[in-house]
């Protein structure tokens, strides 16, 4: 944390509500979020107990499990919840414009533009918390090695349709989570800790409720009141007033309430199975039906607050303008989202349980590429994060004094501009380091060639830079109009660059170096039908979790 | 409940697959024992001090036997503060070289061979302190070992077949051992309270356990929320005298020798603080950047397109043209 956004911490202490660290918004938030608040069985290890989805705020889907230990029931959710994701995704999966790639010809092995389609909008999936994010991976991991009766009419608990694409899905929303500065699944936690500090610690910023209560509390409350109702308030039954935001449950509502409904509708299901088609079937059901609405209305009451205060939150998100270059992420975004559509429809196998060394290797590359992309786009974009990277001697606000005219010394002569600025920021700048400046969007470089001017006995001489800018004003001997700043123009350098480059490119899969492993398959010690497992179902025992 | 069942499926036929389990991770080449060849000695007696003086007693006989042994959840104990705290692992397995291995048994999923992360660092913590309290009983045992490698069994996958894991847990034996070595012992603690200070609840009112409770410092950071019944307290306490540890303890360490929010806030403002300590001018040149970086914003709005204005923010000087969309 640099010490700026500890300041905005501790000013939130004094003032009792929370303070900007943000500007801009730096995250896209679409038009028509998909919201997933799911929740977790206690002591099952990720079983789902039920969730409220959808894209409308009044009128969220409910989907429970009664008794989270039955197979069947966990098979109806999950695939109730695929019946309610996936249409969401095909609506956007349809609506495409052309575009172009960059491709290796296999044959010519040059580089080639191709033709392809991308998604206009990308569907953007909202949970409330991280550990939401986490859950989602966990049942795209459950579900994606599943099968349907019609992949193959012999596995003994055959999944509803459509359940391992849906896995397929959450394992990839799930995976580009991990992309810094992806939007495709946010955690509503993750959103507003960006964007607003707190008078209180990260780990208490875990909680939804809490956070928001900082950020807007209710009329005639400080934020640190709120914060600590939403974390402690209990009614006269002991359930929290703000249930926490999920998946895990509150043990007071598991014990108290949860259990005891859960025991009513076994015995419920036993007697109607006692009953078989006797004279006492039909009660027996309705008494069933009844444990079964019992259970949804606690979850629902449970669930319902969190759903609020998830599109709480994004109302407020909302109301801050978009960064400029979240839109160029959000491209990003989107190729992901058309690369997955497209393995998709190309029948591809489901994502692998393990990477193999080279795809590892490639993920880790381009997230370290788009963390430094997502540092260097904030820092643009937002005034407030700028002034973060001026604190650490990383960028510099300078006005320019003076700009004479110089060339370089080669046979054809080109610009190279001296720029003399003043700044009061304390950049580390050393002879020859690269600073860079946005024109017109696009980087300039230039090269810093000595602190202070001649008159080295000046005591400003600290604050007063040379500059040779190197780049972006044409091929002719005198710079493009434009390209070189004039005295008094106000500019901010930064250090670091403004667009990342990618790293070297990794070898095809089958040129892994045996240093990794080697070639896929090529293994002699990979027995064959540990291979063959790669994609297999997961065996099916009595009690499994999922 | 669920993670009771799995811990007696582990260990169910006198831990035939525990001990599969364990030397498929451990001994390398070694086929595992049979059933019969692994002793499984009953380890209760009365009271704590009888479980443990039979759990040594079960210890030595194994080492002795040469033999393979496979003790469930035996009882161990280790001096804490100066006071006896007794601990019991979920087995601890004897090999015929003299080698005693921690089994620790959870019920959280191991998915594709990797398991949480923060659950995994808190079962080596668990297991590490099994293992310090099981090098006091092996000094007292000739030939006998504790590994400092620990074996954690978990479900595998969604199943309830287990998975096992060798963890190394050197770096938590050390830290911790520093940790016991470095607390305060509990007679120091309660030879500064006042006399007659009791935390018996049954026999004192509210206020007097408040008052007692009060009258022990107390170290708080927001780490404390989820180990420590205690910390809602200790949270309330901190933050009326406005310590700053209450955001963290790495925010504690940013700011030197300031200790209060109050005394923060008013260096950086100006209000008070010498500017010659580096703590005091990073945080004036803080919060100077931090409001100036806000006005800026709040008189403009949005970030102006592309102008260099002379008074602009910095946003508009850095250039905003829509260099978006391009996609390759």
């Amino acid at each position: 944390m640099s010490l700026i956004s500890t300041l905005a911490r501790l000013e939130a202490v004094e003032s009792g509500r929370a303070r900007p660290l943000a500007t801009v918004r730096h995250r896209r938030i679409s038009d028509e979020p998909l919201v997933l608040v799911p929740l977790t069985t206690a002591g099952e290890a990720g079983a789902p107990l039920g969730a409220l989805v959808g894209t409308d705020r009044d009128a969220p889907r409910l989907l429970t499990v009664a008794q989270p230990r039955d197979r069947d029931l966990r098979f109806a959710f999950l695939g109730e919840l695929a019946e309610a994701v996936l249409p969401y995704l095909d609506t956007y999966a349809e609506v495409i414009e052309p575009a172009e790639r960059n491709e290796t010809d296999p044959e010519t092995g040059k580089r080639v533009k191709v033709e392809v389609e991308l998604c206009v909008d990308a569907p953007q999936l909202i949970v409330p918390s991280r550990p939401g994010i986490d859950f989602v991976r966990l049942l795209g991991r459950s579900m994606r090695f599943r099968r349907t009766a019609e992949d193959d009419p012999d596995t003994p608990y055959p999944a509803p349709p459509r359940v391992p694409l849906l896995g397929r899905w959450l394992t990839h929303y799930g995976e580009r989570a991990r992309v810094p500065g992806s939007s495709l699944l946010l955690a509503a936690t993750d959103l507003l800790n960006r964007h607003w500090a707190t008078g209180q610690s990260s780990l208490e910023d875990q909680h939804l409720g809490a956070l928001l209560a900082w950020i807007d509390p209710p009329e005639g409350v400080s934020g640190a009141e709120a914060a600590l109702r939403a974390e402690l308030d209990r009614d006269r039954g002991g359930q929290l007033r703000c249930p926490p935001a999920g998946p895990a449950t509150d043990p007071a509502f598991d014990n108290r309430l949860l259990a005891p409904a859960i025991e009513g509708y076994d015995r419920a299901r036993q007697a109607l199975a006692a009953a078989e088609d006797g004279p006492g079937a039909e009660e027996q059901l309705a008494r069933l039906s009844a444990a079964e609405r019992d259970i949804r209305e606690l979850l629902a009451g449970v669930m319902r607050p969190t759903w609020d205060a998830v599109w709480h939150g994004l109302d407020l998100l909302r109301a801050l303008p978009e960064g400029e270059r979240v839109a160029d992420r959000w491209t990003r975004d989107r190729w992901s989202f058309t690369g997955h559509r497209d393995r998709v429809r190309a029948g591809e196998p489901p994502q692998p349980r393990l990477d193999d060394a080279v795809t590892a290797a490639q993920k880790l590359a381009s997230r370290e590429t788009a963390q430094a992309q997502l540092e260097a786009q904030e820092a643009l974009d937002d005034p407030l994060v700028f002034a973060g990277r001026r604190l650490s001697g990383e960028a510099f606000l300078s006005e320019v004094t003076e700009v004479v005219m110089a060339y370089s010394e080669s046979k054809r002569p080109s610009p190279r501009p001296l720029v003399t600025v003043r700044t009061d920021d304390r950049p580390h700048l050393e002879a020859g380091t690269k600073v860079f400046r946005s024109l017109d969007g696009k980087p300039q470089s230039a090269e810093f060639v000595r602190s202070s001017a001649e008159d080295a006995d000046d005591n400003d001489a600290d604050g007063v830079l040379v500059l040779r800018l190197t780049d972006r004003m044409g091929r002719g001997k005198e710079p493009a109009p434009g390209s070189v700043p004039e005295k008094g123009d106000r500019i901010a350098w930064t250090l670091f660059e403004h667009d990342q480059r990618g790293g070297p490119k990794l070898p095809d899969p089958e040129e892994t170096p045996w240093t990794h492993g080697g070639p896929p398959g090529a293994d002699d010690a990979t027995p064959p039908h540990a291979r063959a497992e790669a994609h297999a179902p997961d065996p099916v025992t009595e009690e499994d979790f999922l | 409940m669920r993670g009771n069942a799995f811990e007696a499926k582990v260990k169910a036929d006198g831990g035939t697959e525990l001990m599969r389990l364990l030397s498929e991770r451990l001994s390398g080449q070694s086929p595992p024992p049979a059933s019969g060849e692994v002793l499984v000695p009953d380890l209760s007696a009365a009271g704590p001090e009888g479980r443990t003086a039979r759990t040594a007693l079960a210890l030595r006989e194994a080492t002795e036997a040469r033999a393979w042994a496979l003790l469930d959840h035996p009882l161990l104990a280790l001096e804490v503060a100066g006071s006896p705290a007794y601990l019991e692992p979920d087995a601890v397995v004897v090999r015929p070289d003299g080698r005693w291995t921690v089994v620790e048994i959870k019920s959280f999923p191991m998915i594709d061979g990797s398991a949480d992360a923060a659950k995994v660092g808190a079962a080596a913590r668990q297991a590490a302190v099994y293992v310090l309290a099981l090098e006091r009983v092996a000094l007292h045992t000739a030939g006998a070992e504790v590994a400092d490698r620990v074996l954690l069994v978990c479900p595998k996958d969604f199943s309830n077949l287990p998975a096992a894991s060798v963890v190394d847990v050197r770096k938590q034996l050390s830290v911790t051992r520093r940790q016991l070595a470095r607390l305060t012992r509990i007679e120091d603690i309660a030879a500064g309270l006042p006399e007659g200070t009791t935390f018996d609840l049954g026999h004192c009112s509210g206020e007097e356990l408040t008052a007692a409770v009060e009258s022990v410092a107390a170290a708080y950071a927001p780490e404390c929320l989820s180990a420590c019944e205690l910390a809602f307290h200790c949270r309330h306490r901190a933050r009326a005298e406005g310590a700053v540890e209450t955001l963290g303890r790495g925010v504690r360490g940013e700011l030197g020798g300031l200790t209060t929010v109050g005394a923060v806030l008013a260096a950086a403002h100006g209000g008070a603080g010498d500017p010659a300590d580096p703590t005091v001018s990073a945080l004036r040149r803080a919060a100077a950047l931090r409001a100036e970086a806000l006005a800026a914003a709040g008189a403009s709005g949005a970030p102006a397109d592309g102008a260099v204005d002379g008074s602009g923010p910095a946003v508009s000087a850095i250039g905003s043209a829509n260099e978006a969309v391009t996609c390759r």
